[in-house]
């Protein structure tokens, strides 16, 4: 409920403010033109129904993930990530514009979803048990994989995550990834800064032997140098992601697969991912499938 | 609650590296600081020159690009050690300027005929500083440097962004593991944090009592 004043009062505030300058004549009608038609369509009291109504969505993403969820000098973020936002938008009848995008990072998508700070979070956020307690999971939408990055000529000759016994290896503090090396190949020494730019450095300069993440990361680490750095490219774990949205949102969650669904079918979804994080990973990918259901 | 009552030898780690960093910081700070504070004071311009310029130069650098500098610039002119030893530079020249300052103060609240009495009765300018001026000075300054100190504390958790496991990078881990505990760890953390500094406080207080009968 909350979740949803604050929608309508941001949309409010954004007639308001549309109404009151000249400059932003394109926003009101959008806003009211676009979510009119569709939010017929929707069952009365249904979460679409209040998100079509309010003409507005506010979704969490990263802001800093190179391919998926990245926030140029212009300040769009742009990415696969958010492609799909875009999508289920457009289904809501809302308009591109009209979709406000927040930063989140590891560790505040859960309470932001819990707040009703964001309607939903596509963020590179893996599903898992712990995380599937507290909030729900749409999707997956895309299957990535833990991978390692190493100098250019892999030098320390790493293969595989058995390979980094005694080896530096970086990753992200809180992260996922970080979590698989503590305990399923503890031997490893686990070096952890806050960003994965900071690891890519610190394996230019020596100072770590390797850097762990999905891979779809990686690649944007070798696409951006290929001369300094390579990727193992033999995924050692199955990373879902699933797109966050607040409990108890059955219906939603069901609608957000169909959309998926509907754009896998349409065409859509590849787009979406050649235009962005195909730019690098040349295979594009099927939606997994079958999704794995709403029910909790 | 489980989440932290369950990861307690977690928090320890951490808490207990977020300790260590905070000594040999301190240590360091401390030593490098009062030869700063001297070169401010000294008879040799140059020497005061320099002092001011690196007081002036860090303390008015953030922190984050202290570490930046130390951590991703040395290893340019091929220095590597240790993430732990980086992160023990990095904190200790920062706070050294601060340490420098509270010293400096407290060596000009010594009245000037201290210093003018022991350069007449034949004492050089080190045996001046080293036997009469420092002893009151560090007297007069334990509550600032009680809070240069307790702010290197909280300032060790810079260190959780470079490759340090300290209390903050704890927190973090436990975070990610439990998405549904997140305040319930955040809030274990900052009392970790509280804890350690109400320690120092009281450790410092019972410094001063020592120091000034009075």
């Amino acid at each position: 409920m909350r979740a949803l004043r604050i929608t309508t009062l941001a949309a409010a505030a954004a007639l308001a403010l549309a109404a009151c300058g000249g400059g932003s004549d394109t926003a009101a009608p959008s806003a009211s033109g676009s979510a009119s038609p569709s939010a017929a369509a929707f069952a009365d009291g249904s979460r679409m129904k209040e998100l079509a109504d309010a003409g507005k969505i506010i979704v969490g993403t990263k802001f800093d993930q190179p391919l998926f969820g990245l926030k140029g000098l212009d300040g769009q973020p742009e990415g696969f990530d958010i492609e799909i936002a875009k999508l289920i938008a457009k289904k809501l009848g809302i308009a591109e514009d009209d979709i406000e995008f927040v930063e989140t990072v590891s560790a505040n998508r859960e309470p932001f979803l819990q707040q009703g700070k964001v309607d939903m979070v596509v963020a590179t956020y893996t599903i898992n048990d712990k995380r599937d307690e507290v909030v729900d999971f749409a999707g997956p939408y895309f299957e990535a994989g833990q991978d390692i990055l190493v100098a250019k000529g892999n030098p320390k000759d790493i293969k595989g995550p058995d390979d980094l016994t005694g080896k530096k290896t970086c990753s992200v503090s809180g992260s996922t990834p970080a979590s698989t090396i503590q305990t399923k190949y503890p031997q490893a020494e686990l070096v952890l800064f806050d960003t994965y730019t900071k690891c890519r450095d610190a394996l230019g300069n020596g100072q770590v032997d390797a850097v762990t993440t999905d891979n779809v990361i990686l690649s944007g680490y070798v696409d951006q140098a290929p001369e300094k750095y390579e990727l193992i490219g033999k995924p050692f774990t199955e990373e879902p992601y699933g797109i966050g949205i607040p409990e108890g949102q059955e219906e939603f969650c069901d609608f957000i697969n169909e959309t998926l669904a509907e754009a896998q079918e349409s065409g859509d979804y590849g787009k979406a991912f050649e235009s962005t994080a195909g730019e690098v990973i040349k295979d594009t990918p099927d939606l997994p499938t079958p999704p794995r259901g709403c029910d909790k | 609650m489980d989440a932290v009552l369950d990861n307690l030898d977690v928090f320890l780690e951490g808490f207990t590296t977020t300790v260590g960093l905070t000594l040999l910081a301190a240590v360091g700070a401390l030593i490098l600081g009062t030869l700063i504070a001297a070169m401010r004071v000294s008879p040799v311009p140059p020497l005061r020159w320099l002092g001011t310029l690196y007081v002036q130069a860090v303390r008015n650098t953030p922190l984050t690009v202290v570490f930046t500098l130390v951590v991703f610039g040395l290893p340019e002119v091929d220095v590597i050690v240790s993430f732990y030893r980086f992160a023990v530079i990095a904190l200790t020249l920062y706070t050294a300027a601060f340490v420098a300052e509270a010293v400096r103060s407290g060596i000009n609240s010594v009245a000037a005929g201290q210093a003018e009495a022991s350069r007449s009765v034949g004492m050089t300018f080190s045996q001046t500083l080293r036997l009469v001026v420092l002893p009151q000075a560090f007297a007069n300054i334990v509550p600032p440097l009680a809070s240069v100190f307790i702010a290197l504390l909280k300032n060790t958790s810079i260190a959780y962004a470079f490759g340090v496991f300290e209390g903050t990078q704890a927190m973090n881990r436990l975070i990610n593991d439990n998405g549904g505990d997140v305040i319930v760890i955040i809030a274990a953390a900052a009392l970790c944090y509280l804890v350690l500094a109400l320690l120092s406080a009281a450790a410092f207080n019972r410094l001063e009592r020592l120091v000034r009968p009075a």
